[in-house]
């Protein structure tokens, strides 16, 4: 169980990143943070991962406060962020120098066979697509087995066939490492598509404004109408978050939050 | 599985796309020869033909037949050496002390506030100028050679090391901090590979001026060494002795640059300039 409780972020210019911010995921859960940019839902995620201090409140998981970067929870950047001066195999072992040489060496041909690039173990960075870059950041995420994988708009920069690929490739190795899942998104069928619960945040001072449960199962018809469905009522959300912005009145969240 | 394959397509079309010249390397290699070559000869043949005089430019073939007597009475070699040490002597002393203080500076801001406009200011004076401050201080035996030939050195690799640590991204570093790697661990593991690119570049451009101050050395009063024979060349007035030392150190300046670059190559294979295209 991951807990976000009543947690501030304010940074040192005196920009409100995040107020009050409330969240609990349960294990196993796939969780979708959309919002407009500066919402804070960056400033969330790199809470939870530890990169960050909050201003008040606390992180948890399990129980244990999170004030620094921690084993069992991987953070996936918007962009791959590779290691250029290491090959695929090495990168994707970055984060598991602590193991013994062999229990790395099966743990990394394991998820490059699991992400579908094994054949592309001795390659450099360099010679990937955007798209396999990406993909071999995630596992190297994946690598150490985390609890909790936080992805930050993981597939933003990725062209719209690439990106309906790595989604289902995303849910794929959930089924198998079935880590709890945090994705901040602002694309809302990629939400709609992945998603058990979406939360929308609205910005100055980034906030959650509404929480919906998709209640859809798995596998989903990307174009079916339980999709285009849960599109909808996300889309309404974020809109009528974005009205009771504009009067100037704060939308009571939706319970439980 | 049908992306990977159009990747690879796209790295073949890639590969081959820059390849206008020879592919063989050693038919490119050639190729470097050409110019110099031709040049070489089409003043020799100006020189036969009597379209120029020789006095003052000498044909290719006097400056060979100099170089080969230099070479067979083993002068030449005795000067190389002479030459070789003292830039190898001035330019480890200059890089440790630019790699030490630059790492220093690039690592801790105080130090950094503390030492860059110092050296920064110092790097204004033309290095020549220490000239007769290091003759008074250490006399004009090898000491003060090696010293000026080390103050060459040391500015642009204080300069490359100070800037390749700055210029690390934030981005990798994360990357390091998500994984919880100790500060020893970063530095080794992030931060050296980060920089090692722009250092060997500095260390290239240091080792260049290595090779300029040991002439600015030599002239200032040496028995021995090729800046020796450049001097000698002009008092006597032997053009082609001038020529020959000047065709040595290009020689010299060459394979040691190309030594340098073999010996970061292995680190740098990584990077796209350094790649072996298939």
């Amino acid at each position: 169980m991951l807990s976000i409780e009543s947690v501030d972020k304010t940074y040192p210019n005196g920009t409100e990143a995040l107020a009050r911010a409330n969240l609990g995921v349960k294990e196993g859960e796939i969780v979708a943070v959309v919002g407009g940019s500066g919402c804070g839902k960056s400033t969330l995620l790199r809470l939870a991962a530890g990169l960050d201090r909050t201003s008040r409140g606390r992180i948890r998981l399990d129980g244990e406060t999170i004030e620094a970067p921690h084993p069992a929870v991987g953070l996936v950047f918007q962009e791959p962020r590779l290691l250029p001066w290491l090959t695929v195999a090495q990168n994707i072992g970055f984060g598991l120098s602590d193991r013994p040489r062999a229990e790395r060496a099966r743990l990394v041909a394991e998820v490059l066979e699991r992400v579908g690039l094994a054949d592309y173990a001795a390659r450099w960075p360099r010679e990937l697509s955007g798209g396999q870059a990406q993909r071999v950041a995630i596992a190297r995420a994946l690598a150490p087995k985390p609890k909790v994988l936080l992805l930050d708009e993981p597939f933003s920069a990725l062209d719209a066939f690439t990106r309906a690929s790595l989604q289902e490739h995303l849910l794929d190795l959930w089924e198998a490492f079935r880590p709890t899942l945090v994705l901040v998104t602002h694309d809302v069928e990629e939400a709609a598509f992945l998603a058990d619960r979406v939360l929308v945040m609205r910005p100055r001072p980034g906030r959650f404004v509404a929480e919906l449960a998709l209640g859809l199962g798995r596998p989903r018809e990307r174009y079916g109408p339980a999709v285009e469905a849960a599109k909808r009522k996300i889309l309404r959300a974020l809109d009528l978050s974005l009205r009771g912005h504009r009067e100037g009145e704060e939308l009571a969240p939706a319970a439980a939050i | 599985m049908a992306a990977i394959e159009t990747d690879i397509a796209e790295e073949g079309a890639r590969a081959g796309a820059d390849e206008s010249l020879p592919r063989r390397p050693g038919l490119r290699f050639l190729l470097g020869f050409m110019l110099p070559i031709v040049l070489a000869l089409g003043w020799e043949a100006a020189v036969r033909l009597g379209l120029v005089q020789g006095r003052l430019m000498p044909p290719p073939s006097r400056v060979f037949a100099t170089l080969y007597q230099l070479a067979a009475s083993g002068e030449l070699l005795r000067h190389v050496i002479i030459t070789t040490a003292r830039v190898a002597a001035g330019f480890a002393l200059g890089v440790v002390a630019a790699t030490l203080i630059g790492a220093l500076a690039g690592a801790l801001r105080l130090a950094r506030d503390l030492v860059d406009p110092a050296l920064q200011g110092l790097r204004a004076v033309p290095s020549i100028a220490w000239v007769p401050l290091f003759i008074l201080w250490f006399g004009i035996y090898e000491q003060s050679k090696i010293i000026l030939i080390a103050v060459g050195c040391f500015f642009p690799v204080y300069l490359g090391m100070l800037g390749a640590i700055l210029s690390v991204d934030r981005k990798t570093v994360e990357v390091g901090r998500i994984f919880r790697l100790s500060t020893p661990a970063l530095v080794r593991r992030i931060l050296l590979p980060a920089i090692l690119p722009e250092y060997v570049v500095s260390l290239r451009a240091g080792l260049g001026l290595g090779w300029m101050f040991v002439v600015a050395a030599e002239f200032m009063g040496a028995s021995e060494g090729l800046g020796y024979l450049l001097v000698d060349g002009q008092q006597l007035g032997k053009p082609e002795q001038i020529l020959a030392a000047i065709f040595a150190f290009a020689v010299l300046g060459k394979i040691s640059d190309g030594l340098l670059l073999s010996a970061a190559a292995p680190f740098l294979t990584w990077q796209d300039a350094f790649a072996p295209r298939h």
